[in-house]
């Protein structure tokens, strides 16, 4: 059922309000301007008044301008034809490929996965960053976050995780993205040939700020379909806090009381409904969700990352161009370290990183100009070796070998009664110079 | 009543609905009502009248719903069944058992889908335990039917009030939990009423049906050392867990649901992510509850309402939880309910106070925050049932505090009515102490309370608990120093109280949550290892030089930390013992 109105009653940032009778929550409308054809959706109703969220924005709109609802809600089309072509924010393809019209539409945002119908995720997936792979290794399944502060290299290591990482179909959701950087990702993605199997849906930060928030969803409605189908989908999103500030834009044009910053209450709940879409399906495929949330102010407790942080499972620093060793963190890696990776993994992983905080300690301490003492030419030695062979981004190591390569930093720097490792383990690996 | 009980949409705001009813119709507050949208009944619960205008919150997605939609009203607040059968399900928020809503959908739930709670169709031998005649009050048992290893009693509905007489009571026999297995009139006004197997209870209210309520004075063991032995939880007591994200929360309630003592342990997993959850309901199953030799899931009741299921049914899930807790209770069991996170529930809260547009108090939380929060931890306790014999429910409610600050008033309004408080802190998980409970910031005000039953372990006990405390103490007070004026700026002694400090951080606080050995420890090899770690605390050290004092004092931090990846009583385990003892007492000092 297509009913058109042609009176608009209340204009307020991007929020247009038409009196109309029998429109369902959450429906879609045109809203047809002198500048051209928008997209809307329903976000209230109330008494006659539909509201509506006019993706292009609403300048431009003119009170007399005609709204066609269109009976469903946003839908998104879906087949193997999808792979390796390009979409805006609208969900139309931006690269001058053939017409997808013929295509079936599938429904975004829809509901969540039966927990239930869950699988333990189980898969490793090796991105040869050894400070992924050792310390915080990237699980099948899992949403990770990169936090990283504007200037960071965040997309080339998403870019960089992207080509290598082992799935069959690789969505990129472009939130903002400059117009440079999308080009980067394409020319990127079509180099180490692996366009064939990406979708991308880029909306560019020269686009209506509203579109932002359908690119998440259409991303991961094409992954869940994907995913259904048996396939293993990785979706890249950069930058979630862009997407936040368009939901921030939008509470704040419909008068809801803003709970921290600016933001309404619901950050949690909507951050999640897209995060959750991750998964492991029973007998079926998977979507592993990385995406990037840029920190204002280089501040974790920023609502967006700190919300970000309670919702993922786990998070990835980028500071000063290399993944923090502290509190960057993968929840999931119990899953596989030693059960799908090599037995002394875990060890590894924790000797290591609490040697590296007391040669941080010491680092602090010497700085304060302190006696340097034996004990701490040691672990200076330890940390400089750390950072060489783990930290710097340029390392391109698989996992084996920066164990083995672990083993022997440790060994070239320490006593086997000073590193806290079990004696099974110091027995079987140690490196006696 | 016709018409009379119905009501017509007028807006719709996300998972807030406003309603119109008719002059002469009564609406009750939180009464359950169901919105016809797209041909679906809607679950949805009455949070505020004005007037004709009838606010609720939908448990599902609006998205469809019209202005002129149908409401309905069932007359019924909003209701947990119980009953035998509830042990070993997986429940969402509003007691849908997941797994049954699995055979009929795919991977997606669908809403408007609500099943029975129970199996209807199930058979339990019941054992009447009264006869007719026999005068009873609520919450006393009529009978009894078996539930994986212990008697499920079956209890004069905890809804009734004053005395009645049972007038008709089955013989044993296998009945299902809709059948009537007695009939009770009241003493009072001669009404009777038909008992079932199971029956309903509103979530929102605590069951009072009990005896009386008793101080909480004996300990709830988690096998969690740092708990046990430092912040002692007792049974019927309430403790919160704030952290900051990647602290270790979830870790640690795992860990505690896995091997705590408990009888029954309920895990309400309230706006987390659901990846935690499935390991839950994949794991349990498989593993061996030690106390029975029967499968944990046997014991577990999961309630999963994860970040991305309805808001409004995250709300009503730790309700759910507890009025199941309290069940259980009744029925004379140890409870343990683990609720992650209590932030996310009031979240929900939050959220709806928004819609309602409702004058926000601090960080835009309702100003009824406090009210609720203390009236969910509250409901937990140590209880003396009507036949003497005690049930306890034990509360653990994970905070998830915005950027890690405990000031912020979900963690300050849960810490005012909380008896034991874990702080979670990110310097402990960076430096990947686990659990990363805060030794210097975290207490528990039972110690203190429970002193009389915990010096069963030892003589002196809460002494040496307290003993230790101050050394921790005064080890990061010398640590802070250190950073200072650097190690050769403290004297020996101060530097000896450090290095203690460290081992008892090291082999006593931390615990190592995926070792096989050290995951889980016994009440009785926890004392055994604590009270050898005292004897070194209280041993006189007496060094020549500060390089002596690091080299032996690391000798006995490898020794005591190898110890405890130890099988307990295994021959490795006593033979570190014996070398820690030997040094201790002086004669190990140059064995290498």
């Amino acid at each position: 059922m297509i009913i058109e109105h042609s009176y608009i009653i209340r204009i307020q940032g991007d929020i247009i309000t038409v009196p109309a009778k029998g429109i369902g929550f959450g429906e879609l409308a045109e809203v047809k301007s002198r500048h051209g054809i928008s997209l809307a959706q329903v976000i209230r109703l109330k008494d006659n008044g539909v509201f509506l969220q006019v993706f292009a924005g609403s300048r431009g709109v003119s009170t007399g301008d005609q709204v066609r609802f269109l009976g469903h809600p946003m839908r998104v089309a879906f087949g193997d034809a999808l792979m390796g072509r390009i979409f805006n924010g609208s969900g139309d393809p931006i690269d001058n490929g053939p017409n997808l019209s013929g295509l079936p539409r599938i429904e975004i945002g829809r509901p969540s996965v039966n927990p239930v119908r869950r699988v333990i995720p189980r898969g490793f997936i090796e991105t040869r960053v050894p400070m992924v792979d050792v310390f915080n290794p990237l699980v099948e399944s899992q949403k990770l976050p990169i936090f990283a502060a504007a200037g960071e290299p965040y997309n080339d290591l998403l870019a960089r995780i992207g080509m290598h990482a082992n799935a069959d179909v690789v969505i990129l959701g472009g939130i903002g993205l400059k117009y440079d950087e999308y080009l980067k990702f394409r020319y990127a993605f079509e180099d180490a040939g692996v366009i064939s199997r990406s979708i991308m849906f880029i909306h560019t930060a020269s686009d209506p700020v509203v579109e932002r928030l359908l690119v998440p969803d259409m991303a991961l409605a094409v992954a869940e379909q994907f995913g259904v189908r048996g396939k293993r989908v990785l979706v890249l999103l950069t930058d979630m806090t862009a997407f936040a500030d368009a939901m921030k834009e939008i509470a704040i044009s419909m008068d809801q009381v803003p709970s921290n910053l600016g933001y309404p209450g619901s950050l949690y709940s909507d951050l999640a409904a897209r995060y959750e879409k991750a998964v492991d399906f029973e007998g079926a495929g998977s979507i592993t969700v990385l995406a990037v949330t840029t920190m204002p102010g280089d501040d974790v407790t920023h609502p967006v990352p700190d919300n970000t942080g309670y919702i993922t499972e786990g998070q990835f620093y980028l500071r000063k161009g290399v993944i923090e060793p502290f509190g960057s963190l993968s929840r999931l890696k119990q899953l596989v370290i030693g059960k799908v990776t090599r037995a002394d993994h875990g060890v590894i992983m924790n000797s290591m990183i609490r040697l590296f905080a007391k040669s941080r300690e010491v680092e602090q301490k010497l700085a304060m100009g302190f006696d340097k003492t034996e004990d701490d030419d040691r672990f200076l030695h330890y940390g400089q070796l750390f950072f060489d062979r783990f930290m710097d981004l340029t390392v391109d190591i698989g996992l084996n070998d920066a164990l083995d390569l672990g083993w022997k930093t440790l060994s070239e720097c320490f006593r086997p009664d000073e590193v806290g490792i079990k004696q099974d383990f110091i027995d079987k690996h140690w490196i006696n110079n | 009543m016709g018409d009379l009980s119905k009501g017509r949409i007028i807006a719709v705001n996300g998972p807030l609905a406003t309603c119109e009813v008719g002059q002469e119709h009564n609406v009750l507050q939180n009464e359950v009502a169901y919105v016809n949208c797209q041909g679906t009944s809607l679950k949805s619960e009455v949070i505020r009248i004005r007037g004709r205008q009838i606010d609720m919150q939908v448990f599902e997605s609006t998205t469809g719903m019209m202005v002129g939609d149908d409401v309905e009203f069932s007359g019924e607040l909003l209701s947990a069944t119980l009953g035998p059968g509830i042990l070993g399900m997986i429940y969402d928020g509003l007691q849908n058992p997941l797994t049954h809503l699995e055979n009929d959908q795919d991977f997606f739930l669908k809403r408007g889908q609500y099943l029975n709670a129970l199996d209807e169709d199930k058979q339990w031998e019941f054992t009447p335990a009264v006869a007719s005649g026999a005068i009873v009050k609520a919450g006393q048992f009529l009978g009894s039917v078996p539930e994986g290893l212990f008697k499920h009693h079956i209890m004069v509905p905890l809804m009734l009030k004053g005395t009645w007489e049972v007038i008709r009571i089955v013989p044993a026999g296998h009945y299902r939990v809709s059948e009537t297995i007695a009939v009770i009139r009241s003493t009072e006004d001669g009404r009777e009423v038909p008992v079932m197997l199971k029956q309903e209870w509103p979530v929102k209210m605590p069951v009072r049906a009990y005896q009386e309520r008793l101080l909480p004075n004996r300990q709830m063991l988690t096998q969690c050392r740092l708990i046990d032995i430092f912040f002692p939880l007792a049974e019927g007591g309430t403790a919160c867990i704030p952290g900051p994200f990647g602290a270790g929360k979830t870790v640690l309630q795992q860990i505690i649901s896995r091997y705590a003592e408990a009888d029954v342990v309920i895990i309400v997993a309230c706006g987390e992510r659901a990846g935690e959850v499935v390991e839950t309901i994949r794991e349990f199953p498989e593993l061996e509850d030690p106390k029975t030799g029967g499968s944990l899931m046997n014991r577990t009741v999961i309630i999963c309402n994860t970040s991305s299921m309805p808001v409004a049914a995250r709300e009503a899930s730790i309700y759910t939880g507890v009025t199941i807790g309290e069940y259980y209770r009744s029925l004379g069991l140890k409870v343990l309910l683990l609720a992650d996170s209590t932030s996310r529930w009031a979240q929900a809260l939050r959220e709806s106070s928004a819609r309602l547009e409702e004058i926000p108090g601090e960080e835009a939380f309702p100003a009824y925050l406090e009210s609720r929060i203390a009236a969910v931890y509250e409901r937990a306790g140590l209880v003396r049932l009507r036949d003497g014999e005690t049930g306890s429910l034990t509360v653990i409610g994970s905070v998830s505090p915005a950027g890690g600050n405990f000031e912020e008033p979900v963690t300050q309004n849960t810490l005012k009515v909380v008896g034991a408080f874990y702080g979670l802190s990110r310097t402990r998980s960076d430096q990947r102490r686990y659990p990363a409970i805060d030794p210097l910031i975290s207490w528990s005000l039972y110690l203190r309370q429970m002193r009389e039953s915990l010096e069963e372990r030892s003589e002196g006990w809460a002494g040496l608990v307290e003993e230790v405390h101050r050394l921790l103490y005064e080890g990061s007070e010398v640590h802070q120093m250190m950073l200072v004026v650097g190690e050769e700026g403290i004297s020996l002694d101060d530097l000896v109280i450090y290095l203690k400090s460290e081992i008892v951080d090291a082999v006593c606080l931390q615990q190592d949550s995926f070792d096989v050995v050290d995951r889980a420890t016994s009440l009785e090899r926890q004392v055994r290892d604590f009270l050898l770690l005292m004897d070194m605390v209280h041993h006189q050290f007496t060094y020549e030089s500060k390089e002596d004092a690091r080299r032996e004092m690391t000798t006995l931090h490898n020794l005591f930390f190898q110890m405890k990846y130890c099988p307990y009583e295994g021959e490795t385990y006593h033979r570190y013992r014996g070398e820690i003892e030997s040094i201790l007492a002086g004669i190990g000092e140059n064995s290498e």
